[in-house]
């Protein structure tokens, strides 16, 4: 469907309680469903002759560690054929564990290793769940809000032992994160006073 | 009496010059017979995604120069344009037609390093050196735009950061004019070199349904002939005023995918031509102030204007709470930024897409079946570059 409201309307005639919100911005659909109803609503959207998204482009997550659903799961979508886009999202907590999309999309095994990586999600009927991006033998999930930026180890040679060696993070300064944010909007007394001065004029 | 053999486990990279950077690959062999591919990644991440939360919109710009950092600039426009789409600012024209340029001469950039190491990982060395000189004097005009021959930091929110100096869009007027014969030159080399196409044809044929489902984009679907680009199908900035032709594979090899590039450089070659004759004098930046900062003529006469400076570079300007997800056609295929802000001058999350990641994902799907020295040819056709991969 060439239309973004046509293509709203149909997904949730089609799909009615699987989906718990639509929303068109930016040119672009936003969806919510529940985690359960993943496969089955991605299955639709692959396979139907009107919808056709039929590549998954990136899945990532969105970390709110102070939610009680703390990560939102996100997938997008294209559809070459009709020219759109789709962003399907919903909560979790963090212990639950979601199904894995690769029987539908073979491309989400390294972005679902991504997000195990770097969030810490994990994946039912994964084939291959392993870290990623990170070093052999990482700990943590780096991409968490909790997660502080200089991490919490640093790698270095050792000249006595010979080899590559972890030790905690020294560093002579801590990271410094400051609060730049003031209320201040800038004046408005200067836009009256030029404002009133060109109606004089 | 029967001898049972063993498959062979071989170690590919990570120091490996046709591993096109910090690749470990672990090849499975049967024979010379590839049967499993495992590319292990992330030997040069940085966790630049993280480094984007703890900083200002303005300054997560040059991270996306260290991505794929043979076309920097086509990387800063998808986070520009990310930034705009929320802000709803608009970009003056001169801006845009800057901004296309400098994403097509990056396009040439990319281009013409992957052909030629490509050509180069199947044993012609001749057009890398070749190919490099140019590289080189298009990384000076990168230099006189920005200041820096790879991470340029050029363009902004709203604009680009300083307009054109003196002379420079004469220069790359005659290098448009030079250049094509360089192409042919290549092309002379290579297209019909017997070494060449018996290296490439037929080697890791992707059909048009496994380009879809393996999320291929950019050379790589349209190498398997689905004519799809970002610039047509869905144009942002100026690219609607202009006129170029997507160049379309038929077999999705990687001699395809080889011409593809060769096709796509000349067609840069006139975005580039066609944006030097349409640009016109005028501002290269948005004039919303609480977005670009006031020009130094300003500072110095008015406090209000260094006021405004100094907010803008120590808190930066703020970004009303929004998510969106912009990508554009990068060299490598679509490059996306999906942004979130929570209205802070700080991003809340940014994803960044990269296109090698997914190519790169198929290495176990492309090579099954295929000999041992088809891996650096494969490898070079999927045009990998491990900024934009471990991120």
């Amino acid at each position: 469907m060439k239309n973004l409201v046509d293509l709203e309307k149909k997904i949730n005639s089609e799909l009615t309680t699987k989906i718990k919100n639509t929303l068109i911005k930016h040119n672009q659909i936003y969806v919510e469903i529940d985690k359960e109803d993943l496969v089955d609503v991605v299955l639709f959207i692959k396979t139907n002759q009107d919808i056709k998204f039929r590549q998954l482009i990136d899945v990532t997550v969105v970390d709110y560690p102070e939610k009680v659903q703390r990560f939102k799961i996100i997938y997008l979508f294209l559809s070459h054929e009709f020219n759109q886009r789709m962003i399907l999202s919903y909560f979790i907590n963090e212990k639950e564990v979601i199904s894995s999309l690769t029987s539908v999309f073979p491309s989400a095994n390294w972005m679902e290793r991504e997000v195990f990586d770097m969030y810490g999600v994990n994946f039912k009927d994964h084939p291959d769940l392993r870290r990623i991006l990170t070093d052999y033998g990482f700990e943590g999930h780096p991409l968490r809000k909790d997660f502080p930026l200089t991490g919490h180890s640093e790698v270095r040679y050792s000249e006595e032992k010979k080899k590559v060696i972890n030790e905690p993070v020294k560093l002579e300064q801590n990271y410094r994160n400051f609060d730049y944010e003031s209320p201040w909007e800038g004046t408005k007394y200067l836009k009256e006073i030029t404002e009133s001065n060109d109606k004089k004029n | 009496m029967t001898k049972k053999i063993k498959n062979l486990n071989l170690n590919f990279g990570p120091q490996h010059p046709a591993a096109h950077g910090v690749l470990r690959l672990i090849l499975e062999l049967d024979g010379e017979v590839v049967e499993k591919a495992d590319p292990h990644i992330g030997l040069l991440h940085r966790g630049t995604e993280k480094l984007i939360e703890n900083k200002t919109y303005m300054q997560a710009v040059p991270y996306f120069d260290r991505l794929d950092y043979v076309a920097p600039m086509n990387q800063e426009h998808a986070f520009a344009l990310a930034i705009e789409r929320i802000l709803e600012i608009d970009v003056p024209i001169r801006a845009q037609y800057i901004r296309v340029m400098f994403c097509e001469i990056g396009r040439i950039l990319s281009h013409i390093l992957n052909v030629t190491t490509q050509a180069l990982d199947v044993g012609a060395l001749t057009p890398s050196l070749w190919g490099f000189e140019e590289r080189e004097t298009l990384m000076t005009f990168y230099e006189r735009a920005s200041g820096s021959r790879l991470h340029a930091n050029y363009f902004r929110a709203g604009g680009v950061h300083q307009d054109l100096p003196a002379g420079l869009e004469r220069d790359i007027g005659k290098f448009c004019e030079t250049f094509p014969k360089i192409i042919n030159d290549l092309e002379n080399l290579l297209t019909d070199n017997r070494i060449f196409k018996q290296r490439n044809v037929d080697i890791g044929i992707v059909t048009k349904e496994d380009a879809l489902d393996y999320s291929f984009s950019g050379v790589m679907i349209r190498g398997s002939g689905i004519p799809w680009d970002l610039r047509k199908s869905q144009p942002y900035d100026c690219y609607e005023q202009l006129e170029f032709k997507i160049p379309v594979g038929k077999n999705g090899d990687c001699y395809d995918r080889y011409l593809c590039r060769i096709e796509e450089m000349k067609e840069s070659v006139s975005i580039i031509k066609q944006c030097l004759t349409k640009m016109e004098k005028g501002p290269i930046k948005t004039f919303d102030g609480k977005i670009s900062p006031p020009s130094k003529t300003e500072i110095k006469q008015s406090m209000e204007a260094l006021i405004h400076h100094f907010k803008l570079f120590t808190e930066g300007y703020r970004v009303p709470k929004d998510e969106i997800y912009t990508a554009v056609e990068a060299p490598k295929g679509e490059f996306g930024v999906y942004l979130i802000s929570d209205g802070s001058s700080k991003p809340y999350k940014c994803k960044i897409r990269a296109p090698g990641f997914s190519h790169l994902q198929s290495m176990d799907y492309l090579i099954k079946g295929h000999m041992l020295a088809d891996v650096p040819a494969v490898l070079g056709s999927l045009d990998i570059v491990f900024g934009e991969v471990d991120r």
